[in-house]
């Protein structure tokens, strides 16, 4: 439950300094894509941040969502923040079962209504009045509609929750829905990605404590600040894509030299999201520079666009406006590969029509 | 087979090729700036390195242009925290790490001391309440 403690008091009750607490708000700064000049700013307000109530509320759903944000070895920045927060009610973590967990959650929205945020990761299934998932015998479409009402805000983790995900994978057998497809009275931002980067997750909340308000959204309603460039607009292996340089196949010479995965079904130009910057795996790398294209993961229905090893030219994710978004950034640094993306793009749909 | 590092596997590519972004010119001239603004009217300013395209092959550049000064330190707080004055005084490089020595963040700091060797009001406060408590136990001991 909350108490009175603000995070200032919290951090150093763990033995981090003032100085040290200056440099977390430094990375958290960096973090957001904050002006440097923020950083004290920043310190005010999470120096007298409360504590939040959050209810987390698992869904259809692999707890991938989870296992994102509490896999960290070492003291993190998101470590430090989903420690601050008052988390009380997660089916995962929580030590409570039963009726003394569904108590736990009611007294939680009964003490903080009107100003706990809820936390959702998984997709609501709507087809046969929700009989396909449920929790303590409510389906989640009646819980989730319970715990919304009394919400501040909805943060949507995942792209399950932010977008259906794979259980709304063609043929969707439970008739799951995105959140924002049944709640629509309330401030949701969704988090997507399969799963979503942790700092990314801790950024939102951090944004809450400092501003008091939700981040700038996308046209999805994504935080801007890291869904505001395509993987491919921060890829290191951009400059072989401008070259013209790829792998073909996942062993050959384009693949061992580290050339552009385009031709092997690499979604980041089309895909919004901070990996390449963020990374994963407390910041060791990301799918692209281990070798595997971009699947997508952060974009609506990524499962049903075709094979994740086709590459873009040829399927169902070359919108014409997202293509022509790609071969315009390639011209801004040389049009001749921009030309040349064209060109397979052509070839490409006339291998397809024929 | 014990390990990753015993597969014989290298990767080749853009992280072994030195690359430049060409941004190490305009982050000079903006230090000039802020340079100008504290010399002026006290302005300090921060330049976030990692808030835009800046290759390995960059930063290298941008040290050799700044040089090493008189002054470095190191903090321990959270993990450490590299600060080195550049050959230009008032220009500072502070690198914030994790625990881990992994890097969180690369800043230039352009200041007369940068603000995290500076002790806070709050660290006074209790630091000046801990002496006292701790010279009364000195004057309480028995002799």
């Amino acid at each position: 439950m909350s108490d009175d403690k603000t995070l200032a008091e919290r951090l150093r009750e763990r033995g981090v300094s003032r100085r040290g607490f200056m440099k977390f708000c430094a990375a958290t700064a960096s973090m957001m894509a904050l002006p440097p000049m923020m950083i004290p700013r920043i310190a005010a307000a999470l120096e007298q941040a409360s504590r939040p109530s959050v209810i987390w509320l698992s869904f259809q759903e692999c707890t991938g969502c989870t296992e994102s944000l509490t896999r960290s070895h070492a003291p993190t920045i998101e470590g430090l923040i989903f420690d601050h927060i008052s988390l009380d009610y997660h089916h995962t973590l929580q030590a409570a079962a039963g009726d003394a967990a569904e108590h736990a959650r009611e007294a939680a929205m009964e003490e903080n209504r009107g100003k706990y945020l809820l936390v959702v990761d998984g997709s609501i299934p709507l087809k046969d009045d929700g009989i396909y998932s449920t929790i303590a015998g409510m389906t989640n479409l009646a819980m989730l509609k319970e715990v919304a009402a009394g919400a501040a805000a909805v943060i949507s983790v995942g792209t399950c929750a932010a977008f259906g995900g794979l259980p709304k994978a063609d043929p969707n057998p439970t008739g799951a829905a995105a959140v924002s497809e049944i709640i629509t009275d309330k401030p949701i931002v969704n988090v997507s990605g399969c799963p979503p980067i942790p700092t990314v997750i801790t950024g939102v909340l951090v944004h809450y404590l400092t501003f008091g308000r939700l981040p700038e959204l996308d046209s999805l309603n994504r935080p801007k600040v890291f869904f505001g460039q395509t993987i491919h607009d921060r890829c290191y292996r951009r400059p072989f894509y401008e070259r013209g340089q790829f792998a073909d196949t996942f062993d050959d010479e384009g693949a061992r030299k580290g050339w552009c995965l385009f031709k092997l079904g690499c979604k980041g130009p089309v895909t919004y999201n901070a990996c390449a910057t963020a990374k994963w795996n407390d910041g060791t790398s990301f799918p692209i520079e281990s070798g595997h294209g971009c699947i997508g993961c952060s974009e609506p229905n990524f499962w049903d666009k075709g094979a994740f090893y086709q590459p873009l030219s040829s399927g169902i994710w070359g919108t014409p406006s997202a293509l022509a978004a790609a071969a315009a950034a390639g011209a801004a640094i040389g049009l001749g590969s921009a030309a040349l993306a064209r060109n397979r793009q052509e070839k490409a749909c006339k291998e397809n029509d024929a | 087979m014990n390990s990753v590092q015993s597969i014989p596997v290298r990767v080749e590519g853009i992280k072994d090729e030195p690359y430049r972004t060409n941004n190490v010119g305009p982050i000079l001239l903006q230090i000039e700036q802020a340079l100008q603004d504290l010399q002026r009217n006290g302005t300090e300013s921060i330049i976030d390195l990692g808030a835009m395209p800046f290759s390995a092959r960059d930063e290298q550049e941008l040290r050799a242009r700044l040089g090493d000064g008189e002054v470095s330190a190191t903090v321990e707080a959270f993990g450490p925290t590299l600060v080195q004055e550049t050959t230009y005084p008032g220009v500072w490089l502070v690198e914030h790490q994790d625990a881990d020595s992994r890097r969180l963040t690369l800043h230039i700091e352009v200041a007369r001391v940068p603000s995290i060797l500076m002790t806070s009001e709050a660290d006074l406060a209790d630091s000046l309440a801990a002496l006292r408590r701790d010279n009364l136990s000195i004057s309480d001991a028995p002799t």
